[in-house]
């Protein structure tokens, strides 16, 4: 086994540890902080499918984030409060709106991609705030969190454990689809494009699949925020939005199974703590940023984990 | 006389003004080593692409196996059995020599839509790619990242990876390129065997290769063929001499 291997197991524990230590200690608060690591992190898992295996800097995440959080809100103001009922929808709309923007922006590549991509982004960000029956400005809120076979979803904990699960669904999707010919094909074109059209491999199907599996597993994370929150802001289509989904990537480490996880705890604690301390604490996210950047290629798992191994 | 596998018919490309493609014909028959040489500039890599299809031909026809590929994508004709190697390696650096040559496969064999077995577990495709490393013998280098290898081990997978593809013709360009003397002459002999599975259209510069390895030899001098024939006739050809060469009458 390698050393990888068991920082993802510490990770795993440290995160299903970390909402029964709170409790054990009455502070129910920081239950919901672990449960915003395990939406930000399934979120960022979905991201690092494009971002990390396909190297395809998508810049417009939020949408499909977003997405599934309206499909949440207004799923649950029809009366339809089933939580896997509107993953599944909320996944398949935003696949949908993937496999179409995906089929224009995967045209392109580099900094186009980026640009095209947070375009899509925002004119669904403006078409939804200007859209009344969205609530436009104002969002949407939900009375009750949705519901769950044999849970009770308005129990912290409880609510955490379907967050959590869902999150090491999508670990162990995006472990098998890496190590599958899908996965090969996908690492091999961000390694080298023209090799993998000279084997006689067409990069652009490849490539608009994992962009479509990339914002379904993003969507999901998105119903999920919708409904720890108890409300759909649009700045969760925002751009910022998409930016943190990056970031996260990018602090934990791109491509690393893992890394969405660091990197999302490391996102949400910095958001705690120093929140606290000052309003502008992204200027020391800005920071840590920089110096991941400059010092630690890969992220906090090439940190610790060393550099990414392919078999 | 058998059938070419491969066949240009009157190809031709312009950058501008300039012609760097001129109404090329040529021809590529089963079992032989086809040698495309020429000074610098003379257009052997704009050739090159156009056959693989990363460049379109202003006119003429490619026809490879029977059918006209002009119009078909780099993948596609891939697909058809047409592998190439690259002047500068081109592989997939953070691979392992292994997995290089298991794409190859992969590729191949057909579908990369699959997205649940992972392929380390896939026999077919690992001790396949295995067996290909081991004729190239990189076989003790299997799990290095390609990015990890020296110059001449890259060369090798590269051929290794063509192997993979199991090709009905093989596109060399430069193969030798960068190699010491005694690397080349390994690659020539490892090239003289090759041509019984299919065979190769070698763009090379060195000498001593070509003369070992041609059946044939085509010159191409500033986007034209000037000579054409066995290694003898080429050796004794004045305007080859003249153009190429650089010798005096």
């Amino acid at each position: 086994m390698t050393r990888e291997f068991w920082i993802n197991g510490v990770l795993a524990l440290l995160l299903l540890a970390a909402p029964f230590i709170a409790l054990a200690f009455g502070e129910s608060f920081y239950v919901t902080l672990a449960t915003r690591v395990a939406i930000l992190a399934l979120a960022a898992v979905g991201l690092n499918l494009a971002l990390g295996l396909g190297g395809l800097v998508s810049f417009g995440h939020a949408a499909f984030f977003g997405i599934g959080g309206y499909a949440a809100g207004l799923l649950a103001a029809e009366g339809f409060t089933s939580m896997p009922v509107i993953w599944l929808i909320g996944a398949v709309v935003a696949g949908l709106v993937a496999l179409a923007t995906g089929a224009v922006s995967l045209r392109t590549s580099g900094v186009y991609f980026i640009m095209i991509t947070l375009a899509f982004a925002q004119m669904i960000y403006y078409f939804v705030i200007s859209w009344p029956t969205l609530g436009g400005e104002d969002g949407l809120s939900l009375a009750l969190r949705n519901e769950f076979p044999f849970v009770n979803t308005l129990k912290p904990l409880d609510f955490f454990l379907i967050a959590y699960g869902l999150l090491l669904l999508a670990l162990f999707i995006f472990a098998r689809l890496r190590a599958a010919r899908f996965g090969a094909a996908l690492e091999g074109a961000r390694q080298n494009e023209t090799r993998l059209a000279s084997l006689g491999i067409e990069v652009f199907p490849v490539r608009l699949w994992a962009f479509v599996l990339s914002a379904m597993i993003t969507s999901v994370a998105g119903a999920l925020y919708a409904d720890l929150n108890r409300f759909v802001s649009p700045s969760m289509l925002s751009w910022h939005m998409s930016g943190e989904l990056i970031v996260i990537v990018l602090l934990g480490g791109v491509g690393r199974l893992f890394g969405p996880v660091a990197g999302a705890a490391v996102f949400v604690l910095l958001e705690f703590a120093l929140g606290g301390l000052t309003e502008h604490w992204q200027f020391f996210l800005g920071l840590i940023l920089l110096g991941t950047v400059l010092f630690a290629r890969g992220g906090l798992l090439a940190l610790f984990a060393g550099k990414a191994h392919h078999g | 006389m058998a059938e070419p596998v491969l066949a240009l018919v009157r190809l031709a490309k312009s950058f501008g003004a300039l012609k760097v493609t001129d109404g090329v014909s040529l021809d590529l028959r089963p079992g032989e080593v086809h040698a495309l040489i020429g000074p610098n500039g003379a257009g052997k890599s704009t050739l090159i692409h156009q056959i693989a299809g990363s460049i379109r031909p202003d006119a003429g026809a490619i026809h490879f196996l029977g059918h006209d590929v002009g119009q078909l994508s780099v993948a596609k004709r891939a697909r058809l059995g047409l592998a190439r190697s690259f002047q500068v390696s081109s592989l997939l650096l953070d691979f392992s020599a292994l997995r290089n040559v298991m794409l190859a496969l992969q590729a191949r064999q057909g579908s990369s839509f699959r997205f649940w077995r992972p392929v380390m577990r896939d026999k077919a495709l690992t001790d396949r790619a295995m067996a290909m490393l081991e004729r190239v013998g990189l076989a003790a280098r299997a799990d290095i990242a390609a990015g990890a290898l020296s110059h001449g081990e890259r060369r090798r997978l590269e051929i290794a990876v063509a192997l993979g593809l199991e090709p009905k013709a093989f596109l060399l360009d430069e193969p030798m390129a960068g190699m010491g003397p005694e690397g080349s002459k390994e690659l020539t002999r490892f090239l003289d065997g090759l041509r019984q599975e299919a065979p190769i259209l070698l763009v090379e510069h060195d000498m001593d290769a070509v003369f070992a390895l041609a059946d044939r030899i085509s010159v191409l001098f500033y986007g034209r063929i000037i000579a054409s024939g066995s290694p003898a006739e080429i050796r004794a050809d004045a305007e080859v001499r003249k153009a190429y060469l650089g010798e005096p009458q």
